[in-house]
């Protein structure tokens, strides 16, 4: 049966300042894991923090066993995961989630990242290569740049914008995915970034009639689907909404169905 | 020879003393997929109401040193839904259900409690303390009057053995037992989570959107085995204790205090087969310690 399991490290690396990326030996997850799946790990060494961290595969060797993980320093959790080295063991439950679906009819793909969101991008871009991929990532510093031959490597056409304009587009990367909406439309938008970023992104894919999917984030329990704590608001019948959970009814989730800026989402 | 770990609570047997508890475990299909759902002594259902409920905003879980937080609210899909869908799916496993029902009004738990007179379930948990909801929840669970009202009314209409479940956010928790056992509750059930708060210094923000939550996880360990203890010794009815419990040998400590089943809430969350582990090493324990049956271990508290 499915259940936690103890995989070895056997890469860490550090991509850019407070980014660290990890290849985990894990057969059973690499054969099954899809772009926007996620898997859920234990925090190593420090039993006093009890919940796991939902962490995207950034990519994943079937034939080799490895699955690849990026994630950001963004608390004493993921301080204590950039701590491992390789040959450590760490307590992994996955793949999680439904993950991006691209369906047949589709042969123009926008697949947008923005931050830490690149990660599951990144995955999307190798995956997805039966289709013609434009690439659209989103940094705040030229320095916050990782993985740029990965994605010039497996991107049709790859548009960059940075924050500080030291590479690529001077400002937002929904500036450019808009500039490029406004000349050519794609069948299917894939995003996975901040909030703001995801609402514009929302917003364009409604005004130029596009479907669209986002990878959303949430604090996360059980990641399973049964403790319902990392939830979303949906649309739901008559202007009314309801809550899906993030882990197990997305993380991707339809653009038109989520909301976004709505008081109930919390933000 | 195997070690014997049936228990009888309120006249209905289990299996072993170990039920998943309420809110950790859905209505049981995400955890089948982890664990045989027959080897688990009980299952109690996410807590359920008369309507549907959307639930509160999230974020809704923030972690703190050895627990976390919940504010939940409630979201359920309302007992009619739970009866037609739900229910069916979870009687093809050989386990106890017990169903956690919650309401605004002491009308709602009853016709919660009608409603499922005639259904296959082995028992009702009659949820008096959820700390996340504004009306009906902890409100219920916090003063002996309304505690006696709300019991009694329910076993009025009940169709299975009722267990009361108590919250901790009380001054003296015996009373309000005693309060249960008097209205005629077949059993306790104990503790709910501790209400509690997490902030985030930086930003100057509540964690939760609710705000205030419910403590869960080892943390509330020693508060919940301390309740175990003083309510087993206040009432003759049988006690189902929780609260952190995470291995085998928290669950002997909370059978050792007086319980005569455990429920495992927020282990749920760091494994799937949390349930599954902790009965494992319950046998373990019991053989490394000669221990033939688990009712010797009820109560056996040396002090
Ligand atoms: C996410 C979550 C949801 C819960 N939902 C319910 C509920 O619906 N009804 C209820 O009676 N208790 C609920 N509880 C409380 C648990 O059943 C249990 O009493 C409490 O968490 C203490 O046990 P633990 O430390 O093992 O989690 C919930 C707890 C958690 C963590």
């Amino acid at each position: 049966m499915k259940g936690p399991k103890l995989c070895k490290v056997i890469e860490k690396r550090l991509l850019a300042d407070g980014v660290y990326t990890l290849v985990l030996d894990a057969p059973n997850v690499a054969k099954k894991a899809r772009p926007g799946q996620f898997i859920h790990i234990k925090v190593p060494k420090d039993k006093s923090r009890i919940l796991r961290r939902p962490i995207s595969i950034s990519d994943a060797d079937c034939e080799g066993g490895s699955v690849e993980i990026i994630f950001q320093l963004v608390g004493e959790g993921t301080r204590l995961l950039s701590a491992v080295k390789a040959g450590n063991y760490l307590d992994i439950l996955g793949p999680l989630g439904n993950g991006f679906t691209v369906p047949r009819n589709v042969s123009r793909l926008f697949l947008v990242g923005g931050g830490c969101g690149v990660a599951p991008i990144k995955f999307a871009a190798s995956k997805f290569d039966h289709v013609q991929r434009t690439c659209f990532i989103g940094f705040k510093r030229g320095d916050d740049i990782y993985e740029l031959p990965k994605f010039q490597k497996n991107s049709d056409r790859l548009l960059i914008a940075t924050e500080d304009g030291s590479i690529g587009h001077k400002g937002l990367v929904t500036e450019i995915l808009e500039g490029e909406l406004k000349r050519n439309l794609p069948d299917l938008i894939l995003a996975c970034g901040p909030v703001p970023m995801l609402k514009v992104i929302q917003q364009l894919a409604g005004q130029y009639g596009v479907s669209c999917q986002l990878s959303l984030e949430q604090r996360m329990g059980c990641g399973i689907g049964a403790c319902m704590t990392c939830v979303c608001a949906v649309h739901g019948d008559e202007g009314d909404y309801t809550y899906k959970r993030v882990c197990r009814d997305g993380p991707v989730f339809l653009s038109w169905e989520v909301m976004l800026d709505e008081a109930e989402n919390g933000c | 020879m195997r070690p014997k770990m049936a228990v009888e609570i309120c006249g209905i047997d289990f299996k072993n003393p170990v039920i998943a508890a309420s809110g950790t475990y859905g209505f049981g299909s995400e955890h089948a997929e982890y664990v045989d759902l027959s080897r688990i002594g009980g299952i109690a259902v996410k807590g359920l109401t008369l309507e549907p409920r959307k639930g509160n905003p999230p974020p809704r879980i923030a972690e703190t040193p050895s627990g976390m937080l919940n504010s939940v609210g409630l979201q359920n899909p309302g007992i009619d839904y739970f009866i037609e869908h739900q229910l069916p799916r979870l009687t093809e496993y050989n386990t106890r259900i017990i169903v956690n029902i919650n309401g605004n009004t002491v009308e709602e738990y009853c016709r919660i409690a009608e409603k499922l007179q005639e259904k296959p379930v082995d028992m009702l948990e009659l949820n008096i303390s959820c700390p996340n909801v504004r009306q009906g929840g902890m409100v219920f669970g916090t003063d002996p009057d309304t505690v006696y009202d709300v019991t009694r009314n329910v076993k009025a209409h009940a169709g299975q053995p009722v267990l009361v479940k108590l919250t901790p956010n009380v001054t003296d928790i015996k009373e309000i037992a005693m309060a249960a056992e008097e209205g005629g509750g077949d059993g306790i059930s104990l503790i709910n989570t501790v209400l509690g708060m997490a902030i985030d210094a930086k930003s100057r923000r509540p964690i939760l959107a609710n705000v205030v939550g419910g403590l869960s996880g080892p943390a509330i360990k020693p508060i919940a085995l301390r309740m175990v203890w003083e309510v087993s010794q206040a009432v003759d009815i049988p006690v189902v204790g929780m609260g952190g419990i995470v291995t085998g040998e928290d669950a002997i400590e909370f059978l050792l205090a007086g319980a005569t089943a455990v429920g495992v809430g927020t282990a749920n969350l760091i494994s799937p087969t949390a349930c599954m582990d902790i009965i494992n090493q319950i046998e373990d324990y019991m053989k490394e310690n000669g221990v033939e049956d688990i009712n010797e271990l009820i109560g056996s508290l040396i002090v």
